[in-house]
């Protein structure tokens, strides 16, 4: 409770310096044009949220092939999941989703920049998840595959009934981590004209020139995506992480 | 009932195991001993095919045990192993532990499971996850959930030697119970005292050989060989 307390006033003392900076500064503030464009910002949440919200689950279900992948016996299906790995992590999701919506889309016939958006941004998020799950199946000690595999159960019921049960829980807050990194990641769709949170802002700030206050207000509500999800993974992290079932941890 | 030809297992560079022959006779308690890197653990984990030979063969009942073939599964089951470190799955309970096995293999007999808790005297702690266990009950309820799909044969790989000196005895209790019944055990252990009193024959390893084979009372009073000798000079 008193650490709580302590994180409160710290929180609130740091926002007031701002405040008082900002209002100190020479800046003349004029919110008021980014409260005329507010049904973009609306629109924009959701299509930040949304676009998300789909590569999240995408990147979930692309990330479980790419640490299985990862994670065979084959080498060359081995060396596949790396190399998927390497290439997305190692260019800008910037880039990527430039290739994608100019070069890649024109060539299968699709147009749709959320959709392409979207689905480079899953792509791209399936190379970071995949590496989480690997992590947590490979954080299950040898000795609980050995024992599985000892009772007769098969490689498939070994990962199944006793790898993940275990790897999920320790999953769950490094996962959490990636969806708010996602969340961020989303804003670079405003390159390919996808009209999302960040494009509103560029947007208000093009057409009135109140760059600053629209960044703030912008930066603001991607706080008011992020900071609730950082407390869960931090609430799951304490409650997951001891690994200890007497609950005496969640009071 | 277990053969072992000629069996040798390399790490790299280190050999575990060098021509390695055993039979284990049905019913008959077999205690491995010897230094620490001697290969009883290699020999135990070769016959449940956790390990691979490079050479020679592991012989059940005259399958040939090998990781390859289709059926292992099925033999791996019929072989139980107790370890070290228990290894116990920490997201279920004891119960659960035992239970998993037989439900995946589609015969699930909770009463079966809950006697052979019994039989291990830890039935009270049916509903406990692992990390609430001791060590000495961790270990038990281990052996339960290798006894569960009814094994033709046991290994245990050194079962006390991770448990805090007053957790020893309940489990040699329960792997004495289990002797008495008759069945088939090879068992990896440091407790001299235990291997003389329950071993019919009693192999002394050393560098990856089996340097001496003989009934208790032959290796522990009147050893052959000068190496057997020096080891039990140390250890007793």
């Amino acid at each position: 409770m008193n650490e709580r307390v302590t994180r409160g006033v710290i929180t609130l003392l740091v926002g007031a310096a701002i405040f008082c900076a900002l209002a100190a500064s020479p800046h003349k503030w004029n919110f008021s044009p980014t409260w005329a464009y507010r049904q973009l910002y609306w629109d924009g949440l959701l299509k930040t949220v949304s676009a998300t919200g789909i590569a999240f689950v995408l990147g979930v279900s692309l990330g479980i092939g790419v640490a299985l992948a990862r994670l065979s016996r084959q080498l060359w299906v081995r060396h596949l999941g790396d190399l998927y790995v390497e290439l997305v992590r190692g260019t800008p999701f910037l880039v990527q989703v430039m290739i994608a919506y100019f070069g890649i889309a024109p060539l299968i016939g699709v147009d749709n920049k959320f959709l392409v958006g979207t689905l480079a941004l899953g792509a791209f998020a399936a190379a970071y998840i995949g590496e989480v799950i690997r992590a947590g199946i490979e954080s299950v000690e040898r000795g609980q595959f050995e024992a599985a595999r000892s009772l007769g159960l098969s490689r498939t019921q070994t990962l199944v009934h006793v790898v993940l049960p275990q790897a999920v829980r320790r999953m769950i807050p490094p996962l959490t981590g990636e969806l708010i990194a996602l969340t961020k990641e989303s804003s670079l769709l405003f390159a390919i004209g996808v009209m999302e949170m960040m494009s509103a802002a560029r947007q208000t700030g093009a057409d009135t020139y109140a760059h600053f206050e629209a960044y703030l207000v912008v930066a603001g509500l991607y706080l008011t995506l992020t900071i609730p999800l950082s407390l869960l993974a931090r609430a799951l992290e304490r409650r997951l992480g001891s690994g200890t079932r007497t609950g005496v941890d969640l009071l | 009932m277990i053969t072992l030809d000629n069996v040798t297992k390399r790490f790299g560079d280190v050999t575990a195991l060098r021509d390695v022959d055993l039979t284990v006779a049905k019913g008959e308690v077999i205690c491995l001993i010897g230094p620490s890197g001697s290969g009883k653990s290699t020999l135990l984990r070769c016959i449940n095919a956790l390990e691979s030979p490079e050479k020679g063969r592991v012989r059940l009942d005259n399958e040939v045990v090998d990781a390859g073939r289709q059926d292992i599964d099925t033999l791996r089951g019929e072989v139980g192993m107790v370890f070290q470190h228990f290894h116990l799955f920490p997201h279920l309970t004891a119960l659960g532990n035992i239970m998993l096995s037989p439900r995946l293999h589609g015969r699930p007999d909770e009463a079966k499971a809950r006697a052979l808790l019994e039989r291990v005297d830890v039935a009270d702690k049916a509903d406990a996850y692992p990390d609430m266990l001791s060590g000495g009950q961790k270990q038990r309820v281990a052996i339960a959930r290798a006894l569960a799909m009814d094994p033709r044969v046991m290994l245990f790989d050194e079962p006390t030697s991770a448990l805090d000196p007053e957790m020893v005895g309940e489990v040699l209790q329960a792997m004495r119970t289990l002797a008495a019944e008759g069945m088939t055990m090879l068992i990896a252990t440091h407790e001299m005292g235990f291997a003389r009193e329950v071993a019919h024959r009693v192999v002394f390893m050393d560098e990856g050989r089996i340097v001496e084979v003989g009934t208790a009372q032959h290796v522990f009073e009147n050893a052959s060989h000068d190496r057997t000798r020096a080891f039990l000079d140390k250890v007793l």
